[in-house]
């Protein structure tokens, strides 16, 4: 389990920094969230993994140790809350910056000049 | 255990759900409440003062958990100091978003500003680091609202750049928190500085990455070299007193440098103490140059000045980098000045752009503005404050910096540093100060352009003076003011006081009868 976990957070990790560093507003939202899932789950293994624990310590428990770490629970289910509100708010703020600077482009500027001519032929 | 501690949280955050409802009411009922509540907090920040000079940590447990299990609240000197600092600055940044109307151009400025400030006093007080990001995401999702408060087409651009570095750098905020959590087992900041000296010498590595990524969240926060470019373009293209409210927004990264890194890493820490302070020194250095540089190539007033902060927070992170008692209390006087006289800075350079008409902040000659003997002079006042000339406070921050690296290794470094980089910025604000004010067109020129601004508002002029009285203020009260900031930075270094006094308090005795469930 353990490479599993640690190879989708590298994966989702990888992702997420290539989509951020994009151009267009649309993938930059998609890798922020893939980012987001990303540490949500490094957060989780952070508790270390446990199969088949209570969360809390139950009067079964014969010791301390047969429970799994509630804390990283509590800070994930936080942090996915926050992840998105955030997300919320960009995508809002894309789309306005999509209207008003009539482009994409997390610049605001068009970087290929050839479209806006096309453009202009259309009208 | 006094309430005393949680209300500067508390305060803002109940005026903020009140004015929601006071939305009703219109923007006059909004006005009072909002000004109101942040002058109780200025008064109240002078209790916090007070009563951070009579016993050191007030630790206050939410919810009566005891350290580490629950969330602390710890006030002392330095977050009495920087809840003070922000107090004032938000009454001045008010009054002036009051007295232009800057607060109608959207719906819930009010709201926004007093969320800000419950994100802001909670960042300062809090004891534990993911509470500390939770502030975080406050403040920030406050700051994002207030960055494109009263919209427009350059503002939504920056705006968008600030939103997605700062989602970045929340989400490497995460990794940093939960490696430390892997390792440590605690997010007590406190707890967390007894965990590493008792750390195997096998997890220092991790914990040194962990903390070095830290740095780098808080070097977005207060834009530290290379993660500096969101931040002249966001704060020159927003609205004045936002601005002026944004002057603190950089300081809180060096806050959290000085709380997390100096608890965590100090004296206590075996081979990890102050590892990190080599990498703030360094690239607090290349900040400065940048400043400088970027001072110098500024097009108009208010890009100039989100330079001339971002050197303010270049000059901090030396200080914070030098290491030294002597040297983190000229850091603390410094912020206390750069802060208040940024705020300033920043509704001065609305002023002018007010009273420039279609020439805007833009550095060109352009017709005589109403009121430039007024506004020009105190431009002189801020410029010299701001550069740090005498016989201002900014000269005497300066001097009490580089006396305190006198005794470092890096001295040469650091005096050469900052001496050609405040050069640079006599230099070009000279230069700014001059064309905007002197060199200005003749009648007949002027007139022909729509360049005619609208007169000099003197209610929204009563905020900049009041700002700027910070800088004469500081120098005369010089020696109550370094004695206090002495005091603050000998208790940041004995961190074993603080950690002793979170681990240690106890929670209140409740009369509530326990209640024993039957399986």
């Amino acid at each position: 389990m353990e490479w599993l976990i640690s190879l989708s957070i590298g994966v989702l990790t990888a992702t997420g920094i290539y989509l951020t560093l994009r151009a267009r507003t649309f993938p930059v939202v998609m890798g922020l969230t893939l980012l987001a899932y990303a540490v949500n789950i490094f957060l989780f293994a952070m508790g270390r993994l446990t199969i088949g624990l209570p969360a809390v310590i139950d009067k079964y428990a014969t010791s301390a140790v047969q429970y799994s770490d509630p804390l990283p629970q509590a800070l994930v289910l936080t942090a996915i809350v926050i992840a998105f509100g955030m997300t919320a708010f960009l995508i809002v703020l894309a789309l306005k910056a999509r209207g008003e600077l009539d482009n994409d482009h997390v610049d605001g500027v068009e970087d290929k000049p050839a479209t806006s001519t096309v453009k202009q032929e259309v009208k | 255990m006094s309430h005393l501690t949680a209300w500067p949280v508390f305060l803002p955050l109940i005026t903020g759900f009140f004015l929601i409802i006071a939305h009703m009411g219109g923007i006059r009922l909004q006005r009072s409440i909002s000004f109101l509540a942040t002058l109780g907090l200025v008064v109240l920040s002078f209790f916090l003062v007070s009563a951070s000079m009579s016993v050191d940590h007030h630790v206050y447990l939410l919810g009566n958990w005891e350290a580490p299990f629950g969330i602390v609240l710890v006030l002392d000197k330095l977050s009495a100091l920087m809840v003070i600092i922000t107090s004032i600055l938000a009454v001045g940044a008010l009054w002036y978003a009051i007295t232009t109307k800057t607060d109608e151009k959207g719906a819930h400025f009010h709201i926004l500003f007093q969320l800000q400030l419950f994100g802001l006093n909670g960042a300062f007080l809090t004891g534990d680091v993911f509470n500390l990001f939770v502030f975080f995401e406050v403040l920030l999702l406050a700051s994002y609202g207030l960055l494109l408060h009263g919209s427009g087409r350059l503002r939504t651009k920056a705006g968008l750049h600030y939103v997605v570095i700062n989602l970045i750098g929340s989400t490497l905020f995460l990794f940093a928190v939960g490696a430390l959590y892997g390792v440590l087992g605690t997010l007590n900041m406190a707890d967390m500085a007894a965990k590493i000296a008792a750390a195997p010498s096998d997890d220092l590595g991790l914990i040194a990455a962990a903390g070095l990524l830290l740095l780098v969240v808080f070097g977005v926060k207060a834009a530290m070299f290379p993660l500096y470019l969101w931040m002249p373009r966001a704060y020159a293209n927003t609205s004045a007193p936002v601005a002026a409210l944004f002057a603190i927004m950089t300081k809180v990264g060096i806050y959290a440098i000085i709380r997390v890194h100096g608890t965590i890493f100090s004296d206590e820490a075996g081979d990890l103490a102050h590892f990190y302070t080599p990498w703030v020194l360094g690239l607090g250095l290349v900040t400065l140059l940048f400043a400088a540089l970027g001072v110098m190539a500024a097009h108009g007033l208010r890009e100039q000045v989100a330079y001339l902060v971002l050197a303010s927070v270049a000059t901090l992170l030396i200080g914070v980098g030098l290491n030294s008692p002597e040297a983190l209390s000229a850091t603390l006087y410094y912020l206390i000045h750069s802060t208040l006289i940024a705020g300033g800075m920043f509704l001065l350079a609305d002023l002018v752009l007010r009273g420039r008409g279609a020439y805007e902040d833009r550095f060109e000659s352009g017709p005589f503005m109403p009121g430039a003997i007024v506004i020009g002079s105190i431009f002189m006042f801020g410029a010299i404050a701001m550069t740090g000339m005498p016989p201002l406070s900014g000269f005497f921050g300066k001097v009490l910096i580089l006396n305190a690296a006198l005794d470092s290794s890096w001295f040469a470094w650091v005096i050469s540093t900052v001496l050609i980089a405040g050069l640079l910025m006599i230099l070009s604000v000279a230069r700014s100060g001059s064309l905007i004010f002197y060199k200005t067109l003749s009648q007949e020129a002027g007139s022909g352009s729509s360049a005619v601004g609208e007169p000099l508002n003197r209610m929204a002029f009563v905020a900049v003076i009041g700002l700027f009285l910070a800088s004469p203020v500081l120098v005369i009260f010089a020696q109550p003011i370094t004695a206090f900031t002495d005091l603050t930075a000998t208790q940041l270094f004995n961190s074993a006081d603080y950690i002793q006094a979170v681990l240690s308090t106890e929670a209140v005795a409740t009369t509530a009868t326990v209640v024993e469930i039957k399986p």
